[in-house]
């Protein structure tokens, strides 16, 4: 067989094009994100500055994680703290917001587009002037507070404080999930709707028997995205506390960014990144578990 | 009638959700030392440009913006080849490995950033890419991070009637032709969404520059703001005029297409 007709062949052969075709996502899945993720498993159970040679001592760095580590469970605990409150409170706020601009009042298109938009232009400039509006003697969160007659707290200066004003910020970037929402709101049938309506059932109890049940797997979605993201949070605390108050909001991402890149412990990092990794996975099958008895599908 | 008590909780959560940003706005045109009058002025006496002529100094706001605009549309390039490539392959080309592959394309999409960041910093390092612009662009071109958007372009070119290809077949157009002909010109929609999404990301992205970069003036934007906060402290009048010139082109963008932003955000949500 000369080279042409080989060549001919392979054209024509639908699998050849098919990793042709396939071959830059492979190159970098192999290159940049399997063959890494096997690296870090591996450096997870080495000790190793990141330059030299990784020395392998076993469990030791987990057991160092989870036995002596003065900073581990605190930041694991303020972690899970901060991604429940952002996760269900963000959850609640978007349905409402979704259901709100969901009715035909005047003025609907302006009001999606606020809500839409700190989801879209976000990131350290937003951190930065939030840092400035939470600042406790000159921000202007306060002073409103103030007018009102209620003496503000000291937001991030505080350990107590520091948490929730993390978490109300992430409330205004919680128009994502609002879209998703209203998606899922349009897609359910009107004469369930009507057929309620002529049944004389209120607003209220149309929302919690209607609408919450057929948005059921929508709000499973919006639940485990905003987890996956929410556990992995980091230029929120790095820009804004640095960790602090008192390690309040010393989150998982943060401590293991600086066990890697400030103190050079990188396979103590690794093996960091890991357990992040692992807690990520099982609390998705968890809330998946849990969900199976009360999300309802429609239909198929 | 009936809806008029909804205006309440809507007004005050659009004044919560706008309020950084004119905060932001005013701050940053109230001139040196307005930001720290108590109580707060809620809109500067005059419009006083001096807090932009200090982040323009020294380092410019002005160059990180040129930093952060190439970045940007370079992985903007790379993801919109790599992705509707890959695309194409899932959605349209048959193999024995397609579904398997599938199923790991979408795994990947659960990845924290960190696990395959320490390696591939190392490996970086060893290619003596680090403080360069190299790692911030070339991965875009092999697909790495575009789960998301290769997912939503697969769903777009799956929706094209396989009678097309069929037809450019027949008259002997082959696979490259096929999507460079067929399938991009009809995703054109759906490759907007990805490049707005990516060029977003791209320009909003701290973490990356963060780790790769350390010559100040290959900054960009949001690394050069927080660089700025060393330097200026509290001032926060040039903090936010280093900010408005950040948010800017992403608020223009938002503006001008937010129809393909929201039928992008309205995919993943498992209209599956």
């Amino acid at each position: 067989m000369n080279v042409t007709m080989y060549w001919r062949r392979l054209r024509r052969s639908e699998s050849a094009a098919f990793w042709l075709f396939l071959a830059p996502w492979l190159a970098g899945f192999l290159g940049l994100t399997l063959g890494p993720m096997l690296f870090s498993l591996f450096a997870a159970f080495t000790r190793w500055n990141g330059v030299g040679t990784p020395h392998w001592i076993g469990l030791q760095n987990f057991r160092v994680m989870f036995t002596s580590d003065l900073d581990f469970w605190p930041s694991l605990g303020h972690t899970f703290l901060y991604a429940g409150a952002r996760v269900a409170l963000g959850t609640v706020l978007a349905l409402a917001l979704a259901a709100m601009v969901n009715t035909r009042i005047v003025g609907r298109t302006f009001f999606r587009t606020v809500f839409f938009l700190p989801a879209i232009v976000t990131g350290v400039p937003l951190f930065v002037v939030w840092s400035w509006m939470l600042d406790p003697s000159g921000g202007v969160l306060n002073y409103l507070l103030g007018k009102v007659g209620i003496q503000g707290p000291e937001w991030l200066a505080s350990s107590t404080w520091a948490i929730p004003a993390l978490v109300l910020m992430s409330l205004t970037a919680t128009g994502g999930a609002m879209i998703v929402f209203l998606s899922g709101l349009q897609d359910i049938p009107l004469e369930l709707r009507d057929a309620a309506l002529v049944d004389g059932a209120g607003w209220w109890q149309r929302f919690r028997r209607i609408t919450v049940p057929l948005l059921s797997p929508v709000i499973l979605f919006n639940v485990i995205m905003g987890l996956i993201g929410s556990l992995q949070v980091f230029a929120e605390p790095y820009v804004m506390t640095g960790g602090g108050p008192e390690h309040t909001t010393y989150f998982l991402g943060l401590y293991l960014y600086n066990e890697a890149f400030w103190y050079s412990n990188v396979g103590y990092a690794s093996a960091l990144a890991w357990v992040q990794f692992l807690v990520v996975v099982v609390l998705t099958v968890v809330v998946l578990r849990f969900s199976r008895r009360h999300v309802h599908h429609l239909g198929s | 009638m009936a809806l008029i008590p909804l205006y309440v909780p809507l007004c005050i959560a659009a004044f919560f959700f706008v309020l950084p940003f004119l905060w932001m706005l005013s701050g940053a045109f109230k001139g040196p030392g307005g930001v720290t009058a108590f109580p707060p002025r809620f809109w500067p006496s005059h419009i006083d440009g001096r807090n932009f002529s200090t982040a323009a100094a020294g380092v410019s706001m002005w160059r990180y913006f040129g930093n952060s605009l190439f970045i940007a549309v370079v992985s903007t390039v790379g993801t919109l080849l790599s992705s509707s490539l890959t695309a194409f392959a899932f959605a349209h080309l048959r193999s024995r490995a397609r579904g398997p592959l599938f199923a790991v394309l979408l795994a990947t999409l659960m990845l924290p950033p960190f696990i395959t960041l320490i390696p591939s910093y190392a490996i970086y390092q060893q290619l003596g890419w680090l403080d360069t612009y190299l790692p911030l662009t070339v991965p875009s071109f092999l697909g790495v991070g575009c789960a998301f958007y290769i997912f939503l372009l697969r769903q777009f070119f799956l929706g094209i009637p396989k009678e097309l290809f069929e037809a450019a077949r027949i008259d002997g157009a082959g696979r490259l032709r096929q999507y460079a002909s067929i399938a991009l010109p009809l995703a054109k929609p759906a490759l907007i969404t990805v490049g707005l999404f990516q060029f977003v990301a791209s320009w909003n992205d701290f973490f990356g520059p963060l780790i790769f970069l350390t010559d100040s003036s290959k900054f960009t934007l949001p690394v050069g703001i927080r660089f700025f906060q060393s330097l200026y402290q509290t001032d926060y009048g040039t903090l936010m005029a280093a900010s408005c010139v950040t948010v800017a082109p992403v608020i223009l963008l938002f503006l001008v297409a937010q129809k393909f932003f929201v039928q992008g955000i309205a995919t993943t949500g498992g209209k599956t």
